[in-house]
C-alpha cells in the first residue's frame, strides 16, 4: 500500500536525547514491503500530517525501527507517541545506500546529527557481513554532546575507527571538537579503493565531499542522502525537486558525481 | 487509456466521414444516451470556458477570441464557427486531475487503534469535446506523469481510463499559441477517438469527422452523416497547414533541454524576477502543471481525519519549505524553477518536454511575461556569453 497509510502500533520508544525519539512499530494487519537502508518512510501522526522519516535499523520480521528528532509540527506529534499508540505509515520509498557497489571498498560512513539515523542500517549490514567489505569507519558529528545519538553503540563500530566529535563541548567533554571532516586524517582508508556514505546538513556533506574527493576518493563513490521537501514519496506531487531528480524516487541517496552540479547553483 | 495510432479500421463502419450542425447535436446526445459526461467549451462571463455539456447547443458557435500577453477577450465572429477559439483559462486538468481530491480517510476507535479507508474510485465516464491537438499531447504528459510511473494515482486513473477524447484540429491559432514550435500541433493524429476538423467555405459550415478508436467508430457509426469528399479533405487539409503558418509565438530554434541546462545563472533571471509577482496563475492555467500539496483535516471529536490532496504551485514560498526555511527563497529561483522544469528537466523526470505551447501562461499572467520571450532572451545571452571572448 502505497497511497493510505497502513495502521501500525508504538511497540517500543526509547529516547535518544532531549528531542529525539527511536521508535519501534508493528502493523496491525499487513505489513509493509521490506526496507533497504538508506529508505525512507512516509509517517503519519493521526490528522496532523506525514512527513518523511528514513529507517533507522531493519530488524528481522514485520518490526519498523525510525528515529524521529522534533523539529515542527508534524515531527513533535510523533515525538509524544507514547506505546501502544498509533500512526499511519507508507513505504518503502526512494533509493537505498548501494552497499554492493562498495562491496570490497573501504568504508567512510560520515553522518551529522540526526544524518547518522539513516546511516546506523548501513553499519549494521556491513557489520553483519565483516568479510564482505574492507575497513569501516564511522565519524560523527553533533552539536553538543546531548545532542549525539546511539552512543553506546560506538564502540561496537570500531572496526578498526569509530569516533565522534561535537561543536560546542560541555565541561564534561574529554571527546573531539570540530567539524567532521576534521576526523578524515585519522580514518583508515585507501582512497582509490573508497565508498563513503555521507548524512548530515546539506553544507556539512557538500565540505565532507569536497574533501574526500580532494584525497583521491571517487566522486560516484561519495554517496550522499538528499533532503528536499515530500508530500506524496510516489513521484506524484513535485515538491521533491532537484533539477532533474524527483528526489523521493531518484534519491534520497545519490552520488555525489550526479549531487555536485545540482548542489553548486544557489536555489535550484 | 487506449493510445489509438491514427484512424483505426472497424468492419463495417466507418472511418472518416462529414457532419453538419446536426451531426455534433446527434453526437452529443449519443455519447450521453452512452453514460457519458461531457465536456465542452461554452460562452460564460466573457469566456470559454469547459463544462458538462447537456447539447450541442451550448458550444461557442460564432465566438472568437483576442488574445495576448496579459489579455484575453472573446469577440464576435462573422460566422457561426464552433471551434474558432484557442485555449480558454481552464484545461482538462481540472476534470482529470481536479483542484481537490479527498485521497483517503481514517477513523481512530474507541480503544485508540486507526483504521484507513482509501477513497473509492470515481465512477464518472467522460467524454471531451473540443480537446486541442496540444491539450491531447497534455493529456498525454499528465498520463505518464500520474499513470506512467512507479506509482500510479488511483484518483487520476479513476477519471482517465476509458475517457472518451473528441480532438478538433485548429484552423484559427491564438497570438499566443506555439505549437508548432513544441512539435504538438495544429494536427492531431494520433491518441483520440474522434478527430474532427471545421470547415466554413461557400460549400457551407461542416466537420471532417475521423475515427481513430474501435468506440470512434461506433460512435460515429450512429451519426448522421455523409461520406467524406475530396473537396471538403482537401479544405480541411490546408485550414491546418495555413493554421501552422499563422502561429503567433515561437520558441527559439534551439534544443531548449539544452538551454535551460546552461542558463541557470543567466542575468535574465534577474530580469523577469523583477516583472514577476509570484502569483502561480501560470501554474493553475497551465494543462500540464500537476503539483499538488496535501491537507490533513480532522472533525469537531478528532476521531476522524481526512487527507486532502489540492494544486500547489511552485511559486509558493512553502512548496519548498525544509526545516530553517525555503530552498527557493527568492522569486528568480521560483521563476527559473518553473520555466526549467516545463521545457528542460521535465525530460529528465518524465522523457518529454512539460510545455506544449498553448499559449495560456502568458495569457493569464498578469503582467504579460511571456516564456517564448524569456526563452528567446536566455538564448541571447547565451550566445552573447559564448562569443565573448
Ligand atoms: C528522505 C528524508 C528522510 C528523512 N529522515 C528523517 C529521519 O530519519 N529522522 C528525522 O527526524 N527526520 C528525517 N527527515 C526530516 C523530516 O522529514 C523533517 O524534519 C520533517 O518533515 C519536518 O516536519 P514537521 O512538520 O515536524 O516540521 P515543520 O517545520 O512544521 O514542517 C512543515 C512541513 O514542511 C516540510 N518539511 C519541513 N522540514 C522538512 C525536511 N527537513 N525534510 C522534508 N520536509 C520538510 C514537511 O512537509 C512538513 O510537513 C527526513 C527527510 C527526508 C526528505
Ligand atoms: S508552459 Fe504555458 S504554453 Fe506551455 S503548456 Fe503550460 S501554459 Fe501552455
Ligand atoms: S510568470 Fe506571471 S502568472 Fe506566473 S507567477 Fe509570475 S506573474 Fe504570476
Ligand atoms: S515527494 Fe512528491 S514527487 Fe517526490
Amino acid at each position: 500500500m502505497t497511497l493510505a497509510p497502513l495502521p501500525y502500533r508504538v511497540v517500543d520508544r526509547r529516547d535518544e536525547t532531549h528531542d529525539t525519539v527511536t521508535l519501534s512499530l508493528e502493523p496491525a494487519g499487513e505489513a509493509l514491503g521490506p526496507f533497504a537502508p538508506g529508505q525512507f518512510a512516509m509517517m503519519y501522526a493521526f490528522g496532523v500530517g506525514e512527513v518523511p522519516v528514513s529507517v533507522s535499523r531493519i530488524p528481522d520480521g514485520q518490526r519498523l525501527t525510525h528515529t524521529v528528532r522534533a523539529v515542527g509540527a508534524v515531527t513533535r506529534a510523533l515525538w509524544t507517541l507514547r506505546t501502544g499508540a498509533w500512526v499511519g505509515m507508507r513505504g518503502p520509498f526512494g533509493t537505498c545506500w548501494d552497499l554492493a557497489a562498495a562491496r570490497g571498498n573501504d568504508l567512510l560512513v560520515i553522518a551529522g546529527g540526526i544524518g547518522i539515523a539513516p546511516l546506523r542500517p548501513a553499519i549494521d549490514a556491513v557489520l553483519a557481513e565483516p568479510h564482505g567489505y574492507g575497513r569501516l569507519n564511522v565519524l560523527a558529528g553533533a552539536r553538543s554532546p546531548a545532542d549525539l545519538l546511539y552512543r553506546n553503540e560506538f564502540p561496537t563500530w570500531e572496526r578498526p575507527f569509530s569516533t565522534v566529535t561535537v561543536d560546542r563541548p560541555d565541561d564534561d567533554w574529554t571527546g573531539r571538537v570540530g567539524v567532521v571532516t576534521t576526523l578524515l586524517g585519522e580514518a583508515h582508508f585507501t582512497p582509490a579503493d573508497t565508498t563513503a556514505l555521507v548524512c548530515g546538513p546539506e553544507v556539512m556533506m557538500r565540505a565532507t565531499a569536497r574533501d574526500l574527493i580532494h584525497r583521491g576518493v571517487r566522486p560516484d563513490r561519495v554517496q550522499v542522502s538528499l533532503e528536499r521537501n515530500m508530500r506524496c514519496a510516489t513521484g506524484h506531487c513535485g515538491h521533491c525537486q532537484l533539477g532533474p531528480l524527483l528526489l523521493c524516487r531518484d534519491g534520497p541517496v545519490v552520488g555525489y558525481d550526479r549531487a555536485e552540479p545540482l548542489l553548486s547553483v544557489r536555489e535550484l | 487509456m487506449t493510445d489509438p495510432e491514427n484512424t483505426v479500421a472497424v468492419p463495417g463502419a466507418p472511418t472518416e466521414a462529414v457532419l453538419d450542425r446536426d451531426g455534433l447535436d446527434e453526437l452529443v446526445r449519443v455519447l450521453v444516451r452512452r453514460g457519458r459526461t461531457v465536456i465542452g467549451p461554452t460562452v460564460r462571463d466573457g469566456a470559454i470556458v469547459l463544462d458538462e455539456l447537456e447539447s450541442a447547443d451550448a458550444l461557442p458557435y460564432g465566438w472568437g477570441v483576442e488574445l495576448e500577453a496579459g489579455q484575453y477577450r472573446v469577440r464576435r465572429r462573422a460566422d457561426q464557427a464552433a471551434f474558432a477559439h484557442s485555449a480558454g483559462p481552464q484545461s482538462w486538468k481540472s476534470f482529470l486531475h481536479p483542484e481537490r481530491v479527498r485521497q483517503w480517510s481514517a477513523e481512530r476507535r474507541p480503544d485508540g487503534v486507526l483504521s484507513v479507508r482509501p477513497e473509492a474510485p470515481q465512477s464518472v465516464s467522460y467524454a471531451f469535446l473540443g480537446v486541442r491537438p496540444c491539450d491531447l499531447r497534455a493529456i498525454r504528459i499528465l498520463d505518464r506523469v500520474m499513470g506512467g510511473g512507479r506509482y500510479r494515482d488511483p484518483a487520476y486513473l479513476s477519471r482517465r481510463t476509458g475517457a472518451f477524447l473528441i480532438a478538433v484540429e485548429c484552423t484559427e491559432p491564438g497570438a499566443t499559441c506555439f505549437c508548432v514550435s513544441m512539435g504538438t500541433g495544429p494536427a492531431a493524429d494520433a491518441g483520440f477517438d474522434l478527430a474532427l476538423t471545421e470547415v466554413v467555405d461557400a460549400a457551407g459550415h461542416r466537420f471532417l469527422c475521423r475515427s481513430g478508436s474501435p468506440e470512434g467508430a461506433a460512435v460515429l457509426a450512429e451519426l448522421p452523416r455523409r461520406d467524406a469528399d475530396e473537396p471538403t479533405r482537401a479544405a480541411a487539409a490546408s485550414a491546418v497547414s495555413e493554421a501552422a503558418e499563422r502561429m503567433g509565438r515561437s520558441m527559439p530554434p534551439v534544443d531548449l533541454r539544452t538551454l535551460m541546462r546552461d542558463t541557470l545563472e543567466a542575468e535574465r533571471w534577474d530580469d523577469v524576477t523583477a516583472r514577476c509577482l509570484s502569483c502561480g496563475n501560470c501554474t493553475m492555467v497551465c494543462p500540464t502543471c500537476f503539483c499538488t500539496t496535501t491537507e490533513d483535516v480532522t472533525d469537531l471529536t478528532g476521531d476522524h481525519a481526512e487527507r486532502w490532496r489540492r494544486w500547489d504551485s511552485c511559486y509558493d514560498l512553502d512548496f519548498s519549505l525544509l526545516h530553517g526555511g525555503p530552498v527557493r527563497a527568492t522569486p528568480r529561483s521560483r521563476y527559473r524553477q518553473w520555466l526549467t522544469h516545463k521545457l528542460g528537466t521535465w525530460h529528465d523526470q518524465f522523457d518529454s518536454s512539460g510545455c506544449v505551447g498553448c499559449g495560456r501562461c502568458i495569457v493569464w499572467c498578469p503582467t504579460g511575461i511571456d516564456l517564448t520571450e524569456e526563452a528567446h532572451a536566455l538564448h541571447q545571452e547565451a550566445t552573447r556569453t559564448e562569443s565573448a571572448p
